[in-house]
């Protein structure tokens, strides 16, 4: 067993996705056999070898303090499920900020 | 037993910048709700994050301002957690390569000079502004994406009237940078506040207690003080402190715990693949560097050796740099006046009048030169010292110059013994008890008798030449 | 004339002539997918609204500035269209209409291309190599329809071999354009990391994510490139570096070109009359003067668990922003009545597909507390090796000769239930985006059941003209291009 259950369910709800009992279970099959073969990578050394997460050679890209201007506020929510007064609307929140 | 307290800071400020840190959206205060968003700062599908370079830029000036040693490389990572006022529901933020690290900043308490290490300074961006009402919660992301430094303190902050110190140096380091408003009441300066208690003598830390919701530095210091407090009744009773967060309660004056199910944070950072590093250099660090204007630690100790001002006022006067700005020139001016007599209309007269305005003393629009003629016109006696506040007053009030004011309103100081003389007699004919009285010894008689002229003169008689003519024609007698 | 069985250099041409107009070519197009969708299924959202949503001239007056007038060009689910539906296919961004262009629509409106409004089927963000991931169904391969098209970018693919499409755009993060090209018989092209701007294009895994073409033949992949290809100062990924003009480089000959042929692409696994293509194909490269030789990349075997870390672990960050707040599908239930994580966990439940689940789930996990060593940074590390492999081989060869796929296309369902034989199709794909480099698939032969088999062709970073070299003297020097499916 690469992944548990339990750890498929912690990280399901990390990523905030309900999952129904039958979809666990299908869910942690499956990602236990990925996981396994993804484990190939244990036989590669890599202990001199420096990460590549931007694969491109460029740095250092900004852009000036210039306004560029902001959306007019029907095209910010036009797409809103639910909107009260130009705000976004959402259920009373009560959760700590993390 | 003796217990020390230790605390760390972790301060957030607003970068005074004209748009947003990954957008060019304008970072105004105060707008109509979700008026300054764009794709970008509302993290629409599809939409990239461009740095600002006046962020970086300021960035770096915070940091070389407090000590920092600044990174030849820095990235952005991404920090993942779902909150509603995230709009990507991760914030762009920097992890393990912040752009500065290993600083400190000085700071004056009442007893001691204090060395308060800076663990680390990065950059990142604000989340939008959540507004609670009965039963939903409205979002607004005019805030979102606006740039945010976080300066994190070492826990070498001992005391609570330590750590409001280490806000106000850090606050004037800033604001001297003219890089951030540091308005906690607009939210450009937000604080939170580590605080554990140690036996005296032991090197390892305590358990702490992370405080949130400290809207002003009053309030991180009486919160800090009522933890410590707390906490010491804990240790003494043996009971654990728990490690927690808890929230500030101005109202109550306590800390109150969170009491939510706390899970175990997990942010999944990792390196921010829609913005590529940065690599810093040299050249470009001496270049901000060189743009550093002269701090408030300098510039005090300046103001005490260059004009022989005493700390307390060199302090007072540099507490800001515009405040500085304005008294150097002043003090610059003043030729042939006492410095310290130009400091004490700064810090007095001069200040109650800005406090009025709710300015600070260089807004008020009293040019130097102004100033200084009104102190000469004191000095030279040729109006008194109360006239002379009220002359400010109306030189405030209307912008015209002391000498104007006090033609106009024919103020000029009657020194002139002569003209006084009809005056004094008349007080004497009219106050028979206090002429009596002072020539039977009672020293305290001829005061009231100086008054009285001051009276009949409408302030303009000189009290000292009064006093004078008065001694004299009494003990002559 | 059947106008929908044009190239869209021969649609210029006429268009230049005044023997067509661009209404003429709309109308017919219309006609061409009306008649073929219910069996294709190549676009989503198809209803009677208007192809376009700008009027069509009747008489072209040709603008030397915009080379693309009169053009219609098919836009993949993904890429951000102004107002108009874009949805990733998916059922958690139902109704999304994007407040703004994504830049290259930008530019292919300057260009005077025509965008049509009706986007391509996908898998749902990119997240497949069948479209069987869309909320909306699979496509269909124009050559079998009980096939799949490929994916991610089928919809787009699928058009341009039905005639539905004269020009697409797709996006390719592991081969979703490359690999249906490859089962559409079409050209399709994956642009160096940073050649075209990401700005708009609704991300997958954003140090992979690239647009490119999927078209009818190797000039109409250089015509559409030159339009959509450049800096943009919105993507601080893309680079400043100077496009050529593509269509230059179409020349036919290739004498003395190096080309490597990559030996760990040729083992088991690959099918034997894909096998047997992409021998002829090198045959004929070599007839034509180029030298082909053996070449080693000795870490292929890990691309495909490389790439299923780092593209889901970039996914679950970047798919965290469909959360019900600003846009998109939000669970049922008064707002009152819950709070905001079960409103998280409901609407994300519901929204996402299966596969997109799994993705997220095996993203988050690799960036999770105690496992991000193990497999998100080691798979970086592993990155770098990949990279350095390629860099090895093209200080040595000008391009890289690979099949594209090592089965031709597979039957609808086939697949559906085994997620990681799904994955492992895209072992000579992945490689390419986790490089950086480009990379183009072109029509060279079918297997007896008459399913299109594609060329693989790989160049060095910003190296694009040399692809258009190779593709180019292939092309017209071979068949494959000019057959049509029936339909």
């Amino acid at each position: 067993m690469s992944i548990e259950k339990e750890t498929v369910e912690y990280v399901a709800h990390l990523a905030r996705i309900e999952l129904m009992p039958d979809e666990l279970e299908k869910l942690s099959r499956q990602l236990d056999v990925i996981i396994d073969f993804i484990d190939t990578l244990k036989k590669v050394d890599v202990a001199s070898i420096a990460p590549t997460s931007h694969i491109l050679p460029i740095q250092n890209v900004t852009r000036e303090d210039e306004p560029t201007g902001s959306l007019p506020i029907e095209k910010v929510l036009v797409n809103a499920p639910l909107r009260q007064n130009g705000f976004f609307m959402v259920p009373k929140v009560i959760e700590d900020n993390p | 037993m003796e217990y020390e307290t230790v605390i760390g800071l972790e301060v957030h400020v607003h970068l005074k910048t004209k748009t947003k840190a990954f957008c060019g959206c304008s970072t105004e205060f105060g707008q109509e709700p979700n008026t300054q968003t764009c794709p970008v700062c509302l993290g629409m599908p599809g939409s990239l994050p461009v740095l600002n370079k006046v962020a970086l830029e300021y960035a770096f000036k915070v940091a070389l301002a407090l000590n920092c040693s600044v990174q030849e490389f820095t990235k952005f990572d991404r920090k993942n957690y779902f909150y509603p006022d995230l709009p990507k529901n991760y914030q762009i933020s920097q992890y393990d390569l912040p752009l500065a690290r290993e600083g400190f900043l000085d700071v004056q308490t009442s007893d001691a000079d204090k060395h308060i290490g800076i663990l680390r300074v990065h950059l990142e961006e604000d989340a939008g502004k959540l507004v609670h009402k009965d039963d939903v919660t409205l979002v607004d992301f005019n805030r979102a994406g606006i740039p945010l430094l976080e300066i994190v303190s070492k826990p070498q902050i001992y005391s609570p009237e330590e750590a409001y110190a280490y806000l106000l140096a850090l606050k004037s380091v800033i604001g001297y940078l003219g890089v951030s408003d540091c308005d906690m009441e607009k939210g450009s300066l937000r604080c939170d506040a580590n605080i554990s208690l140690r036996k005296r003598g032991v090197e390892e830390l305590g358990v702490k207690a992370e405080i949130k919701n400290l809207n002003s530095f009053k309030a991180v210091k009486d919160a800090l003080s009522f933890e410590a407090v707390r906490q010491e009744g804990l240790l003494r009773e043996g009971s654990p402190v728990v490690q927690e967060t808890r929230l500030w309660d101005a109202r109550e004056g306590k800390t109150i715990s969170m009491r939510s199910k706390e899970e175990a944070k997990d942010y999944r950072y990792f390196p921010e693949p829609d913005l590529p590093p940065f690599l810093i250099k040299k050249e470009t660090i001496e270049a901000i560097r060189q743009s550093i204007p002269e701090l408030p630690r300098e510039k005090c100790s300046r103001f005490m050796k260059e004009y022989g001002l005493p700390q307390y006022d060199a302090q007072i006067l540099t507490v800001s740099r515009a405040t500085a700005e304005y008294a150097e020139e002043c003090l610059r001016q003043s030729q042939g006046v006492n410095k310290k007599i130009i400091s004490n209309w700064l810090i007095g007269p001069v200040s109650a009048g800005a406090n009025n305005r709710n300015c600070g003393i260089a807004d008020l629009g009293l040019s130097a030169a102004l100033l200084i003629e009104l102190v000469q016109a004191v000095e030279t006696q040729q109006i008194s010292h109360l006239t002379g506040k009220s002359v400010l007053e109306e030189m405030l009030r209307t912008s015209k110059s002391s000498g104007l004011i006090i033609k106009e309103k024919n103020l000029g100081q009657v020194s002139d013994t002569d003209s006084l003389k009809d005056e004094v007699e008349a007080v004497i004919k009219d106050n028979q008890k206090s002429v009596n009285d002072f020539i039977s010894g009672k020293e305290n008689a001829l005061m009231f008798l100086v008054g009285q002229v001051m009276k009949r003169t409408k302030g303009k008689a000189n009290p000292k030449v009064v006093q004078d003519t008065l001694r004299r024609r009494l003990t002559d007698a | 004339m059947d106008i929908c069985r044009l190239t869209a250099s021969e649609l210029i041409e006429k268009l230049r002539h005044n023997e067509l107009s661009p209404k003429d070519i709309v109308e017919s197009l219309r006609k061409r997918i009306r008649a073929l969708e219910p069996q294709v299924r190549a676009y989503v959202r198809l209803d009677n609204a208007p192809l376009i949503s700008k009027l069509l001239e009747t008489v072209f007056t040709p603008d030397p500035n915009k080379p693309l007038k009169g053009i219609p060009v098919a836009v993949k689910d993904n890429i951000c269209t102004e107002g108009h539906a874009t949805e990733c296919c998916s059922k958690i961004l139902e109704g999304f209409r994007p407040p703004y262009d994504a830049t290259v629509i930008r530019k292919l409106k300057e260009a005077g291309a025509l965008i049509l409004t009706k986007k391509t089927n996908m898998d749902e963000f990119a997240f497949g190599s069948s479209t069987e991931n869309s909320c909306f169904g699979a496509s269909r391969n124009p050559w079998d329809l009980a096939c799949v098209p490929g994916g991610s970018s089928g919809g787009s693919a699928a058009a341009v071999a039905a005639d539905e499409a004269f020009l697409a755009l797709g996006s390719d993060t592991g081969g979703s354009i490359r690999q249906p090209a490859s089962f559409c018989g079409v050209v399709g092209l994956k642009p160096t990391y940073g050649r075209v701007s990401r700005y708009g294009l609704i991300a997958f895994a954003s140090s992979l994510d690239q647009i490119g073409p999927l078209t009818k033949d190797v000039k109409d992949a250089a015509i559409l490139l030159n339009a959509i290809a450049g800096y943009d100062s919105l993507d601080s990924t893309s680079v400043n570096i100077k496009v050529p003009d593509y269509t230059e480089f179409l020349a036919t000959d290739i004498k003395g070109i190096r080309i490597g042929i990559p030996k760990e692409y040729f083992v088991e696994g690959m099918d034997q009359e894909v096998k047997e293509a992409t021998d002829e194909a090198i045959a004929e490269l070599r007839r034509r003067g180029a030298v082909c030789k053996e070449v080693s990349l000795p870490h292929t075997q890990y691309a495909i668990p490389v790439y299923y870390i780092i593209a889901t672990a970039e996914a679950s960050s970047n798919l965290a922003r469909f959360d019900a707040v600003q846009y998109g599908l939000r669970a049922a239930g008064e707002a009152h009545v819950q709070n905001m994580i079960s409103l998280y966990k409901k609407t994300r439940g519901a929204g996402f597909g299966e596969e997109a689940k799994r993705r997220i789930i095996l993203g988050t996990f690799g960036l999770s507390h105690g496992y991000y060593e193990a497999y998100y940074l080691r798979a970086l590390k592993v990155r770098t090796l990949i990279k350095r492999d390629f860099d090895r081989a093209f200080a040595e060869f000008d391009c890289i000769v690979t099949p594209t796929t090592p089965t031709p296309s597979f039957r609808i369902g086939e697949k559906a239930e085994d997620p990681l034989s799904m994955y492992l199709s895209d072992i000579y794909t992945i490689s390419v985006n986790l490089a950086g480099i480009p990379a183009i698939s072109i029509p060279c032969g079918f297997t007896s059941k008459k399913l299109p088999v594609g060329l693989q062709i790989l160049a060095k970073p910003f190296d694009e003209e040399m692809l258009f070299k190779v593709a180019y003297a292939y092309e017209q020097n071979t068949p494959w291009h000019l057959e049509k499916p029936k339909l």
